[in-house]
C-alpha cells in the first residue's frame, strides 16, 4: 500500500483545527549588584579560567518520593562535568562547597514588583526549592527556585493570558562544549539573579505567542531593574496539538524566532499523529510492538563507510597521562571511540519499514527523531549518528531519507557515506528482518552502542503513543531536535539548606506603592484612541510617561502626538537632525501652539529640529543619499583605483566615505551603508570591476 | 483524631486546619484573601513559624500562606508522600569478599526531615543498593545500623557499641568493615576507634559525605563507592577515613585514623592528614599507596577490641588571657585529666600554673598538645614549657589535640597511676605519635602564588 505521510508544509497550517495552544517561559535576569546566594559580583566573564573542578551528577528522589524521568535519563549519559571557574567572581557557594548564604533581598524585591505587575497572589511566605538539573548546568545538580506570586494575568487583545507562577532563581552555568561523555560549563553566569514567567498554555496561533512574548518584555523592563543585553533574556516556549503533547523548545534565541518555531512545532506533532495512525493501521500497538537489536560489527570489517570503518578500527594504544591523579581514574581523559575498537549495533523495528523515511518537518524525518536519543543518552554524537534502512544506499546521502537536507546540530554527515545495498542485505539476513521491518544501525563504544540501541526502540515504541513528552533545542532552521524528556514536578525538592522567609504585609505594600507604571495600564489608558502599534512602539521607546504628561497639559491629538513621538522624531534623528531627543518642554511648547492653532500639523517636523533651514524638501534623507551615491558612483565607472581582487570592496568604502562628507549628519551610517550597498548590488552587471 | 495529623503545625495555622477539618496531605484548594491556591497540604517545620501553612502546588513548588487570610479550605483528596529510595535486595555473589556497614547517622544515607525541615540519616542495605548500585561490583554487603544521630551526638556509649560492632564482625569472618558517620566528629571517632580496635586484620573504614545524598551533586556515592572498595580489597588494615582528596570527584584519599581532621566547614575535601602524608590514594576501582609503612591485612580473625574509657577529660583550648579559674572549676569538678592546646611549641600564661601545679598534685593528668596542629610539642625551648614541665604538664609530641583527648580518656579507662598513665599516652599504638615528620607532612598550597596558580591550572582543583 503507498503511503503518503503528509501534506506539503504549508504556512497557513490551520491551527484552530489542529487544536494548537502554546505557552511561554520567560527568563530575565534581574539587575542587582550580586548574585542571589552569595555575594559574589555579577557578570560575563571572556578571559582564561583560574581553576578547573570535575563532577558527576546522580539521580536523587523528590519529596514526594519518586524519581524524575529527566534526572533518570540524564543519568544514562553518564557525563563527565567540568567548570571553569574565575577565583574572583565564583566562591565557594557556586561550586557548591558551601551551603547558601542569605537570600538577596534587592532580587526579592524586584520579583514581587514583577508579581505584582503580573496581577499575580504573591506568596505569604517564600520557600526555596531545587530543581533538579542533571545536564551538569548547575554544580549542585539543581536550581534554587522560588515561587514568588501564582495565578496571575496580563490583559492581551481583548482576552486574558494566565500567568501560572513567577519564580526567583539562580541562573545556571554557560556550556563552553559537549562532546561524547564530558561536557564544559563556564561558571560566571552562574547564580545571577533571574525572574522565570510562566504561562498557561493560552496563546492559539504562533504570531499570538510571539506578540505575548513581547508584551511580558514591555512589562518587565517597566521595572527597570532586569537586565538587557544579549544573554540576559532567555525563553522557552511549550506548545501542543489536540491529540499531541506538551513540548517544551528550549532556549529561544530570539522573540523573532517562536513563530516558525511554534509553527513547525504543530507541523512536527501533527505529522506524528499520522504516524501513529499509519503504526495502529499496520497492526503495531504496544502489545505488539517488536525491536530486536544485536551486535553486528563483524559484518562491517570490510565496510565502505568511513563513519563505520573509523569508529571499529583495532585501538591504537591512547596516550598515557602519567600524572597518578588522572591515571587512577578510569574516566581521565573522557570517552572518546577512538580510545579502543568500537562496535556496530543494529536494531530491527518490525513493521516500521518506509517510515524511518516518514518526514516530520520540512528538513527532518522520523530517523531524525532517533537521532537525537541517540546523541544526546548515548553520547554517539559524531554525524552520521546512524543509517537506517529506509536511507538511501551509499553514495546517495545517508542522514535523511526524505531527500530534503536533514539540518542537525552543526554540520551534515558526508552524503558519500551510508550502508551499501549489500551491507543491508547481510544485516537483514543476520537479524531475520523481511521487508517490512526498518533497521537501525549505530557504532562506537559498546557500552554507548547498547544505550543508543535500547534508545532507539524506546522512540520507536513512542511512536505508537504519537507525540513524546519531551523539552527541545532549537536548529537553525526554526526546526528543533531532542535535548531531554520533560522534567515533570517530581524534580523538585525543598531546599534543606534555607528557612522559609515570610513575606510581610508591610513588605508586599511598600512594593505595591512604589510600582512602576506598567504597559498594561497605558493600553488601558490609550486603547481607545491609539493603535496597538502605536502603543507599543511608545512603550518600547519608554516615550509613554511623555506622550501621557504632554496629552494631559495640551489635550491636543492624541494620534498626532504618538505619531509625532514615535516615526517623526525617529526619521528626523535618523536623518542627523535631532541629536539628543527634543526636551518635554519643547513638545509642550509645540503641542500648544498647535492646538491653539499656531502651528499646523504639517510644520511640527520642521519645529522640532534645533536648525529649520537644515530640512530638506519633502523630507526624505534616503532620496538624498541615494541621489547623491548615484552621482558619485556614475563618477567611479572606469576608474582604475576600482579594479583587481578588492575594488568593490574599495568602491563601496569610498561610496559612502563621499556621501556622508557631503550631506553630514544627514547620512547616518548604517542608513547610507544599505542605499550604497542596494546601489552596488543592482550595478552587478556594471563595467566597474571588470578587468 | 490526633495531632499526628498536624505534622509540625501549631497555634494558629493549626486552628486554621482543625477549623476546615483537612490534615498534612490534604489535597486542598485554598481561598485566602488573595485569591484560590491549589495544593498538597505539607508538613510543617517545628522550628518554624505558627502563622503559615504551606502547600506544594502542582508545579512542585512550596508556597506558604497566612493562615488568617485564609477564608476557606476544600479538601479533594489525599495524597500522602512516601520518601524512600527504591529498595531492592542486594545480590549476593559468593565469589566476591564481604564487606559490613555500620551505621550511626550521617548524610551518607539521608531523607528529608519534617520536623526540621532538615535531612535525617536514612539506611538499608537495599536502600543503599538501590541508591548506589555499583556496591554491588565490588562486594558482598551486609549492613547494620547501630544508630541514627548526627555525628555531633556521638559519645562514650556509641563509640564502645561501635568497636564491639566491629570485633563481632571481624570475628564474623568480613573481610572489611565501613561505618557511616556524619562528618563534623568523624576524626574523633576515628581516633578513638584505632584506641579500642587494635591491630585489626583487616581495612575499617570510616565515610560519610559533606553534601548530602539528597542531592544530585552529593560526594556520598563516591565516598562509598571508594570506601567499599579499599574495605574489600586492599591490603591496608588500620582504622582510616576514607574522603574526598580535591574537591573534584577525582578520587579519594585514606587518612590514618590518627592523624586526621577536618579543616574545613563544608568543602567535599574537609579532611586532611595533619603532619604527615596520607596512606594512598583511592578511587572506586583502584587503590594506590602514598606510604609503605601501614599494617597489612591478615587472614585471622583477632583484632583486639579494648573500649576502656574515662569520660571526666577536657580539651582545654589555651587563649592568652585564660583565667585561671577555668582550670580551678574542671578540677573542682572531678575532671581526671586535661588536655591543653596550647600555642606555639606548647605554652600557656603564667597565672595557669598555679592552677595547673594544683591539678597535677590531685591527680589530674595533664598533656600539652599545640593549637598549631601541625607541628611537635617542644617544651625545652622556652623558659615556659619547662617550666610547664616542672609543674607536671606532659608534652604529647605530635599528637593532634582531639586525639591525644581521645586517647587520654581510653588510658585513664585503664589506669590513674601518673606513670603508668604517662608510659601509654607516650607509646604510640596506632601512629597518634611520630618519630619524624616528614617534609612533605605540611603542605597548605597558598592561592594566588604564580606557580601554585600554575600547578592548579594543570589539575582539577
Amino acid at each position: 500500500v503507498e503511503f503518503h505521510p503528509l501534506n506539503p508544509f504549508r504556512e497557513d497550517f490551520d491551527y484552530e483545527r489542529a487544536g494548537l495552544r502554546c505557552g511561554l517561559e520567560i527568563h530575565y535576569q534581574l539587575d542587582t549588584k550580586t548574585k542571589l546566594f552569595c555575594r559574589c559580583p555579577v557578570g560575563l566573564r571572556d578571559d582564561p579560567h583560574d581553576a578547573v573542578i570535575v563532577r558527576h551528577m546522580r539521580p536523587t528522589l523528590s519529596e514526594l518520593g519518586e524519581y524524575d524521568g529527566t534526572a533518570l535519563m540524564e543519568f544514562k549519559t553518564k557525563k563527565e562535568v567540568h567548570y571553569q571557574l574565575h577565583y574572583d567572581t565564583v566562591c565557594t557557594y557556586e561550586m557548591d562547597d558551601t551551603p547558601p548564604f542569605l537570600l538577596n533581598r534587592e532580587a526579592l524585591e524586584i520579583s514581587l514588583e514583577i508579581a505584582l505587575l503580573l496581577n499575580c497572589q504573591a506568596a505569604d511566605e517564600i520557600h526555596v526549592s531545587r530543581k533538579q538539573y542533571l545536564d551538569g548546568s548547575i554544580p549542585t545538580g539543581f536550581q534554587r527556585t522560588i515561587a514568588v506570586g501564582v495565578s496571575g494575568f496580563i490583559p492581551f487583545r481583548g482576552k486574558r493570558i494566565g500567568i501560572l507562577q513567577l519564580c526567583l532563581e539562580e541562573d545556571a552555568c554557560r556550556e563552553v562544549s559537549d562532546q561524547g561523555h564530558v561536557i564544559i560549563f563556564r561558571t560566571d553566569r552562574l547564580s545571577t539573579p533571574l525572574v522565570e514567567v510562566i504561562t498557561a498554555p493560552d496563546m492559539r496561533t504562533p504570531e499570538e505567542a510571539m506578540e505575548v512574548d513581547r508584551e511580558l518584555g514591555r512589562i518587565l523592563r517597566a521595572t527597570g531593574r532586569v537586565r538587557r543585553g544579549i544573554g540576559t533574556v532567555r525563553q522557552d516556549v511549550n506548545a501542543s496539538v489536540e491529540g499531541g503533547t506538551r513540548v517544551e523548545i528550549k532556549g529561544v534565541p530570539r522573540t523573532g524566532m517562536i513563530r516558525r518555531l511554534v509553527h513547525y512545532e504543530a507541523v512536527r506533532q501533527s505529522a506524528l499523529l499520522r504516524l501513529k495512525d499509519e503504526l495502529r493501521s499496520r497492526g503495531i500497538g504496544s502489545t505488539t510492538f517488536i525491536a530486536v537489536p544485536i551486535l553486528c560489527t563483524e559484518l562491517f570489517r570490510n565496510t565502505g563507510s568511513k563513519a563505520i570503518a573509523g569508529a571499529i578500527a583495532p585501538s591504537v594504544a591512547p596516550a598515557t597521562t602519567p600524572a597518578i591523579a588522572s591515571s587512577i581514574d578510569p574516566a581521565a581523559g573522557g570517552g572518546g571511540v577512538s580510545a579502543s575498537g568500537g562496535v556496530v549495533g543494529a536494531v530491527k523495528l518490525c513493521g516500521f519499514a518506509g517510515l524511518l523515511g516518514f518526514p516530520v518537518s520540512p528538513g527532518r524525518t522520523f530517523a531524525d527523531e532517533l537521532k537525537g536519543r541517540v546523541r544526546v543518552i548515548a553520547c554517539l554524537d559524531k554525524e552520521p549518528i546512524l543509517f537506517h534502512s529506509d536511507g538511501p544506499a551509499r553514495g546517495l546521502g545517508a542522514t535523511s531519507g526524505s531527500g530534503a537536507p536533514a539540518v542537525p546540530r552543526g554540520e551534515v554527515g558526508p552524503v558519500d557515506d551510508g550502508l551499501s545495498s549489500a551491507e543491508i542485505q547481510a544485516l537483514r539476513k543476520a537479524i531475520s528482518a523481511n521487508y517490512t521491518d526498518a533497521i537501525v544501525v549505530v557504532w562506537g563504544k559498546e557500552e554507548d552502542v547498547n544505550t543508543a540501541l535500547s534508545e532507539i526502540a524506546a522512540r520507536a515504541r513512542e511512536a505508537i503513543q504519537g507525540v513524546p513528552n519531551e523539552t527541545r533545542q532549537v536548529l537553525r532552521s526554526g526546526e528543533t531536535d531532542f535535548e531531554r524528556i520533560l522534567p515533570g514536578p517530581n524534580r523538585m525538592y525543598p531546599d534543606t539548606d534555607s528557612a522559609p522567609i515570610p513575606i510581610g504585609p508591610e513588605f508586599l505594600a511598600k512594593v505595591r506603592s512604589s510600582l512602576p507604571p506598567s504597559p498594561v495600564l497605558w493600553r488601558e489608558r490609550y486603547g481607545a484612541v491609539l493603535s496597538e502599534e502605536l502603543q507599543s512602539q511608545l512603550i518600547d521607546r519608554g516615550l509613554m510617561e511623555t506622550f501621557h504628561e504632554v496629552l494631559a497639559e495640551t489635550g491636543c491629538d492624541p494620534a498626532l502626538l504618538a505619531y509625532t513621538l514615535t516615526a517623526t522624531l525617529s526619521r528626523l534623528s535618523r536623518a542627523g537632525l535631532i541629536r539628543d531627543g527634543v526636551g518635554r518642554a519643547r513638545l509642550l511648547e509645540l503641542f500648544r501652539a498647535h492646538k491653539k492653532g499656531l502651528l499646523s500639523r504639517e510644520a511640527i517636523p520642521g519645529a522640532l529640529t534645533a536648525d529649520q533651514s537644515a530640512i530638506p524638501k519633502g523630507f526624505s534623507a534616503d532620496d538624498e543619499i541615494r541621489e547623491e551615491a548615484r552621482k558619485l558612483l556614475r563618477k567611479a565607472k572606469g576608474s582604475r583605483d576600482f579594479r583587481g581582487a578588492r575594488g568593490r570592496e574599495k568602491l563601496r568604502d569610498w561610496l559612502i566615505g563621499r556621501v556622508k562628507g557631503r550631506l553630514g549628519p544627514r547620512a547616518e551610517g548604517g542608513k547610507t551603508r544599505s542605499i550604497v550597498d542596494e546601489l552596488l548590488g543592482s550595478e552587478k552587471t556594471g563595467g566597474e570591476a571588470a578587468p | 483524631m490526633t495531632d499526628d495529623i498536624y505534622k509540625g503545625y501549631r497555634g494558629e495555622s493549626k486552628e486554621v486546619l482543625k477549623r476546615f477539618g483537612v490534615r498534612v496531605w490534604s489535597d486542598v484548594e485554598i481561598t485566602s484573601v488573595k485569591g484560590t491556591f491549589r495544593g498538597i497540604i505539607l508538613p510543617r517545620s517545628e522550628i518554624a513559624d505558627d502563622r503559615h501553612i504551606v502547600l506544594k502546588m502542582s508545579s512542585g513548588y512550596n508556597i506558604g500562606i497566612l493562615a488568617k487570610s485564609i477564608r476557606d479550605i476544600r479538601e479533594s483528596g489525599y495524597k500522602e508522600a512516601h520518601y524512600k529510595i527504591p529498595e531492592s535486595q542486594f545480590p549476593v555473589d559468593e565469589g566476591k569478599p564481604s564487606v559490613t556497614l555500620l551505621g550511626t547517622g550521617g548524610t551518607i544515607a539521608s531523607r528529608l526531615d519534617y520536623r526540621t525541615g532538615a535531612v535525617i540519616p536514612a539506611f538499608s542495605p537495599g536502600e543503599l543498593y538501590g541508591a548506589v548500585p555499583e556496591l554491588a561490583d565490588i562486594c558482598n554487603l551486609k549492613t547494620e545500623k547501630l544508630f541514627g544521630i548526627f555525628s555531633e551526638n556521638m559519645g562514650p556509649e556509641q563509640w564502645i557499641t561501635t568497636a564491639r560492632a566491629i570485633g563481632r564482625e571481624i570475628e564474623n569472618g568480613a573481610d572489611g568493615l565501613i561505618i557511616g558517620h556524619g562528618t563534623d566528629t568523624m576524626h574523633h571517632t576515628a581516633a578513638v576507634l584505632s584506641f579500642m580496635v587494635q591491630n585489626p586484620p583487616v581495612p575499617i573504614l570510616l565515610v560519610g559525605s559533606q553534601r548530602s545524598s539528597d542531592r544530585p551533586s552529593s560526594d556520598a556515592a563516591f565516598n562509598l563507592r571508594c570506601a567499599t572498595y579499599t574495605a574489600a580489597r586492599s591490603d591496608i588494615a588500620e582504622v582510616m577515613i576514607c574522603m574526598f582528596g580535591p574537591t573534584s570527584d577525582k578520587y579519594n584519599l585514606l587518612h590514618r585514623g590518627t592523624r586526621v581532621r577536618k579543616m574545613h566547614s563544608s568543602y567535599r575535601s574537609t579532611f586532611r592528614t595533619i603532619g604527615d602524608t596520607p596512606i594512598a590514594m583511592v578511587s572506586p576501582d583502584t587503590v594506590i599507596p602514598i606510604k609503605t609503612d601501614y599494617r597489612r591485612r591478615r587472614a585471622d580473625r583477632k583484632a583486639a577490641v579494648d573500649t576502656a574509657f574515662e569520660e571526666k577529660v577536657s580539651i582545654v583550648y589555651y587563649y592568652p588571657n585564660m583565667q585561671p579559674d577555668i582550670i580551678e572549676a574542671l578540677v573542682d569538678h572531678g575532671y581526671r585529666g586535661i588536655v591543653i592546646a596550647g600555642t606555639g611549641l606548647g605554652h600557656v600564661n603564667k597565672p595557669l600554673y598555679e592552677p595547673l601545679r594544683k591539678a597535677v598534685q590531685k591527680g589530674v593528668a595533664v598533656y600539652m598538645t599545640v593549637q598549631t596542629l601541625w607541628g611537635y610539642v617542644h617544651m625545652y625551648v622556652y623558659d615556659t614549657g619547662r617550666d610547664l614541665m616542672d609543674i607536671g604538664v606532659v608534652p604529647a609530641a605530635n599528637m593532634l589535640p582531639e586525639v591525644a583527648y581521645m586517647k587520654l580518656c581510653w588510658v585513664l579507662g585503664h589506669t590513674r597511676e601518673p606513670d603508668k598513665v604517662r608510659e601509654m599516652m607516650l607509646a604510640p599504638v596506632a601512629g597518634e605519635i611520630t618519630e619524624r615528620e616528614p617534609p612533605n607532612g605540611y603542605i597548605i598550597l597558598q592561592g594566588g602564588i604564580p606557580e601554585v596558580e600554575e600547578f592548579i591550572g594543570r589539575q582539577f582543583l
